[in-house]
């Protein structure tokens, strides 16, 4: 009885082994909570651009009319979508460091086999996800830009999650759900990209440190 | 027939058992990636791998990136084999449970 219950055991072992060793495990939760910081002081200076331009009340109405441009190029050049750009780069520069510095610590090389699998299939979503809506906004459809934002890049999260954190679909299925939810609330992108790019990746990035950082810092 | 003859001696290491499976579903791992997979010192790693290394199931390449030293190690024909192996007894060890 005892022999087979160590032939479980080690049964279990091995296929734990066989799937972790095939992901990227050293992304680290401070990324997560790093690029939701990003993303908060985003909307932040964006919201004051809005209110800027008419203050709280008819929201809605004051975004649209932000967003009413002549051109793509009018758009392109426009205060929102630079903060938008600027809140991207940083958000991606502080979300490289901490993984950077984590698999530093690991001594597991960033570049690995394990992190360019997670990143081409994080790249397929997300590129063919910007195209399409590279495309909307030719026709002037900026209203499904934020939840289309949300959605690919949460199907890219799901995609992700096989070769990373398997936690890394939870999140992917919030963001998505928060994308279509948002398709009703066309004007509002803004809240809907706080809450998922903010809120979301900081809860999720506090948890995984919580979960998987924390023991190790105070071992060391 | 004896079921624990078909249980490899050298697999009896969790450590070992271990590396095997990831070597199984990788075509080749770092010396680092092995060490934050299973959580282990540098010493104890080294010492398990030579095991495998002198029971001819685990071949091991060394290179540089870089200045740095970057060994990585792979499964052998043989060791692909003896896992296989020992991952069918243990499977029929559990089937006699019943």
């Amino acid at each position: 009885m005892n022999e087979q219950q160590q032939s479980l055991h080690d049964l279990q072992h091995i296929k734990q082994m066989m799937e972790r060793s095939s992901r990227f495990i050293s992304l680290s939760g401070l990324s997560g909570i790093a690029a939701g910081v990003c993303a908060l002081a985003g909307a932040w200076f964006a919201n004051g651009v809005i209110e800027a331009n008419g203050g709280p009340s008819g929201y809605r109405a004051v975004v649209v009319k932000t967003l009413e441009v002549d051109s793509l190029q009018d758009f392109m050049g426009h205060r929102l979508f630079q903060i938008a750009i600027y809140t991207f780069v940083a958000a991606f520069v502080f979300a490289f460091l901490f993984t950077y510095l984590r698999s530093k610590k690991n001594n597991v090389p960033v570049w690995g086999y394990t992190s360019r699998r997670l990143l081409i299939n994080v790249s397929v979503p997300m590129v063919a996800g910007g195209i399409y809506l590279f495309r909307q906004m030719q026709f002037g459809n900026y209203g499904l830009i934020a939840p289309g934002c949300l959605i690919f890049y949460g199907l890219a999260l799901v995609n992700a999650s096989k070769y990373t954190l398997g936690e890394v679909r939870y999140l992917g299925y919030c963001q998505v759900l928060l994308g279509i939810i948002n398709c009703w609330f066309v004007g509002y992108g803004l809240y809907f990209w706080a809450a998922g790019f903010g809120l979301l990746h900081i809860i999720y990035g506090s948890v995984m440190w919580y979960k998987y950082e924390r023991n190790k810092k105070s071992e060391a | 027939m004896s079921l624990i003859g078909n249980l490899n001696k050298v697999f009896d290491s969790r450590i070992r058992l271990g590396i095997m499976s990831a070597l199984v579903v990788n075509k080749e791992v770092n010396f680092n990636e092995l060490k934050e997979l299973l959580d282990i010192t540098d010493g104890n790693l080294a010492s398990h791998l030579k095991t495998l290394e002198e029971s001819e199931f685990v071949k091991v390449q060394k290179g540089f990136i870089g200045r740095k030293s970057n060994t990585t190690y792979s499964i052998t024909k043989a060791g692909e084999k003896a896992f296989k192996t020992h991952l069918t007894a243990l499977e029929k060890m559990i089937g006699s449970m019943k």
